[in-house]
């Protein structure tokens, strides 16, 4: 095989890994649009204040401890103990459902009805509260986040391919798992809508808010529901980019290399968000891999909303969205 | 009626004490909050502490009182220029806006509206030619002279030769990373070597492609200008394709502990560039201790001393108080003006005495300003962290960069802009 060809094939198996990463930050925003016509811009601080919230259980530090002390004059910062990452995990989630049940009484309930651009600015102003929220919590300091994922070069796929191409290929212990946990999440949710009342439930709403509330669906409940799976989705996304770079106030960033994969895959399908970011995840980086070196590189941002907006062209609703026909 | 006496009484009595002496005002370009925060919040707490310890201490500086005003750009080169024209009017003697873009919008206003801006080790790097950029000063460093202090590095451990190494500068996408290609280039011309250049885009949370290709080409050295979470990431990439750290080498703003921190040990022996010391082994920290942080006047949480951005901050704080006293006694008045301020930026010394007795011996280098040369003597040192004391250790004494390459260099460039802004020259 040309060498070009196996760093070309290097590159898109990361392409495709970095793509179910995409993926992740994608599927909350499709869940909540999906089940309530919500495009929720607060996703990618959603990602961050669960991945603040993890490290801050796991750390065993106390909550608003900055505020307090100043007020106070106090010396509080922790509790003195450390918790192990998978009851900081069901903690974190605790507080996800318990933000979502705040969301839904203090903000969507009041809502109700109102055009989608008004539940749209509903949620930006969600994301600079919870930013600010996740900043007094706990703190404006970068955070290692550690919760046991491996990461580095994976040794078996640099030794299997170094024996079929005579050149090691790099993927990341990291990519691995979360193409991993991405597709138990996937399974899961597929699961979960298909086959539990709740999922039905949702499915319903999903369809038709006003023929699922005549026959006793709950919306209340539904986006409650709703809120808390987004919740569970970017405390996954959290964890993931988190481990790679810190958990800081850039994660919440991430949400926008989710857009060109939402408009690629459809706002309304989970399918479609997983193979949304495949393919963003795929081209961008054969892209920057073949044409970058004579442009000057740093193509990857640009260049996934320029392929989004080609699909766009001949799909408006997306790879997998649902066609919408108005009629007269 | 007894009011009214009263009130006749006060007057006269202010009138007969004189005219108060206004607060020297100090502006602070701060980013608390945003995408880079984590480098903002250290920065512009030295900044306050250094101040806040003068007026605790020694009562101001020369007897009047020292005035942080703080103003929100969350890194965002609009906000910068409203936050400029907001405080402006406050009486603002010098500016330190902590981001290369901004400075570059506010070129063009200081010098209009007459009031220095301080861009230290960052900005614009002709900036440092005084006869055309009369309100700017970048002392004691620039990027260009980092870049070649970092060859100088690389020059040392290899026996005085680079023809045929490789090096790859992995730089954020901004006016800021670009700063430092132009004088790579030009030495890589000199040395032999051959030069790679990697962007990434802002943020800088994904860098799969620019460490695949590293691990494609194997150059001997990766130089980086990054910021924010792009540093974290390129630390932690580098890790994960098991390049050597000891031959990755950060731009001063590439080495802070929130750079290093998040790899864990992984990081270890990842080099940087030092424009100052580091850790808390100075006599000032006792004097900031007593004054400002036992008594409860600590900025921001309190949790940033002896970090290298919180001394970054304080370094710069301590040079625009020296520049306030140089002012002073130039122009025989406690209470200076902007433009008073800039003549004493200009005629700044800085010795190892002074430094001494400011409580940071050793600390940083010595220098003087002149009309001709605002970047200072372009001076810097090596660092390397060692991620089991968790610490940045110097490993060189200050380098000084290649003036026979970076000052042609500066010369074009600034000559350049005198020419599009038809600036005449001065210092002539």
């Amino acid at each position: 095989m040309p060498e070009q060809l196996i760093f070309a094939t290097e590159v898109a198996l990361n392409g495709l890994m970095t793509g179910v990463l995409y993926s992740l930050v994608a599927l909350g925003f499709v869940l909540i649009f999906k089940a309530s016509g919500i495009f929720n811009y607060s996703q990618g601080v959603l990602a961050l204040f669960a991945a603040l919230t993890l490290v801050g259980f796991q750390d065993g530090q106390v909550p608003f401890s900055h505020l307090i002390n100043a007020t106070f004059g106090t010396e509080i910062h922790g509790f003195g103990f450390e918790l192990p990452a998978i009851i900081a995990i069901v903690l974190t989630l605790g507080v996800m459902v318990l933000l979502a049940i705040l969301i839904e009484k203090l903000v969507l309930k009041h809502l109700v009805n109102q055009e989608p651009i008004i539940l749209f600015m509903a949620t930006i102003g969600l994301a600079y509260f919870l930013e600010g929220l996740g900043d007094i919590m706990w703190g404006s300091d970068i955070k290692n986040l550690d919760v046991g994922l491996p990461q580095g070069i994976s040794p078996v796929i640099d030794t299997v391919t170094y024996e079929w191409f005579g050149y090691g290929f790099f993927i990341d212990k990291l990519d691995i798992v979360a193409t991993v946990i991405a597709a138990i999440l996937v399974i899961s949710l597929t699961l979960f809508s298909q086959y539990s009342k709740q999922g039905r439930a949702l499915r319903a709403v999903a369809d038709d808010h006003q023929a699922a509330l005549s026959v006793g669906v709950s919306l209340r409940f539904i986006w409650v529901l709703v809120w808390s799976i987004a919740g569970l989705v970017a405390l996954v996304a959290g964890i993931m980019w988190g481990t790679k770079s810190g958990v800081q106030f850039s994660l919440s960033l991430i949400a926008l290399k989710a857009l060109p994969v939402l408009m690629l895959g459809g706002f309304t399908s989970i399918p479609g968000a997983i193979v949304g970011g495949l393919i963003i995840g795929v081209g961008e980086k054969l892209f920057e891999f073949t044409v970058g070196p004579m442009v000057g590189g740093a193509t990857e941002n640009w260049f996934a909303y320029v392929l989004a907006l080609v699909f766009l062209v001949f799909r408006p609703q997306g790879l997998f969205g649902e066609k919408i026909i108005e009629r007269v | 009626m007894k009011l009214t006496r009263l009130a006749a009484a006060a007057v006269a009595a202010s009138l007969a004490a004189g005219p108060a002496l206004a607060d020297l005002v100090f502006p602070s370009l701060s980013y608390r909050t945003g995408a880079y925060a984590a480098g903002g919040i250290p920065f512009a707490d030295g900044y306050a502490d250094y101040f806040t310890l003068l007026n605790e201490r020694d009562g101001g500086i020369g007897g009047v009182k020292a005035k942080v005003i703080e103003c929100e750009t969350a890194y965002n080169t609009e906000k910068g220029v409203e936050c400029y024209e907001a405080t402006k009017g406050e009486g603002a003697l010098v500016y330190q806006p902590l981001s290369t873009g901004i400075t570059y919008q506010l070129i063009p206003k200081v010098t209009e509206d007459d009031i220095p801006m301080h861009t230290m080790g960052y900005g614009r790097t002709s900036a440092a030619n005084g006869k055309v950029f009369s309100h700017v000063f970048n002392y004691p460093g620039t990027y260009w002279d980092g870049a070649s202090i970092i060859v100088k590095h690389l020059l040392e451990i290899n026996g005085g030769d680079l023809s045929g190494k490789k090096l790859a500068l992995v730089y954020h996408n901004s006016a800021y990373g670009k700063e430092p290609i132009r004088t790579l280039e030009e030495l890589s011309k000199k040395h032999g070597y051959e030069l790679t250049l990697l962007a990434v885009d802002h943020p800088g949370q994904e860098q799969k492609s620019q460490w695949l290709q590293i691990r494609r080409e194997r150059p001997d050295y990766v130089l980086m200008w990054g910021w924010g979470v792009m540093n974290q990431v390129a630390v932690q990439e580098a890790a994960n394709i098991r390049f050597p750290m000891e031959n990755f080498i950060g731009v001063w703003w590439s080495g802070s502990e929130n750079d290093v921190l998040p790899a864990g040990d992984a990081a270890n022996g990842y080099k940087a560039l030092a424009m100052h010391g580091t850790g808390m082994d100075y006599p000032i920290y006792e004097d900031l201790k007593a004054h400002v942080y036992d008594k409860g006047r600590a900025a921001g949480a309190g949790d940033q001393i002896g970090t290298v951005l919180y001394s970054r901050g304080m370094y710069a704080a301590m040079l625009a108080a020296e520049a306030a006293r140089t002012a002073q006694d130039l122009h025989g008045t406690a209470d200076i003006t902007a433009a008073m301020m800039r003549d004493g930026m200009e005629a700044l010394e800085i010795t190892e005495e002074r430094m001494t007795e400011l409580g940071l011996p050793g600390f940083g280098p010595s220098f003087k300003v002149t009309c001709e040369n605002h970047g200072g003597p372009g001076v810097g040192m090596i660092q390397q962290w060692d991620a089991s004391a968790k610490e940045w250790n110097l490993i060189t004494g200050f380098i000084e960069s290649d003036d026979s390459v970076i000052e042609p260099l500066v010369q074009e460039d600034s000559m350049a802009y005198a020419k599009e802004n038809n600036i005449e020259l001065r210092c002539e």
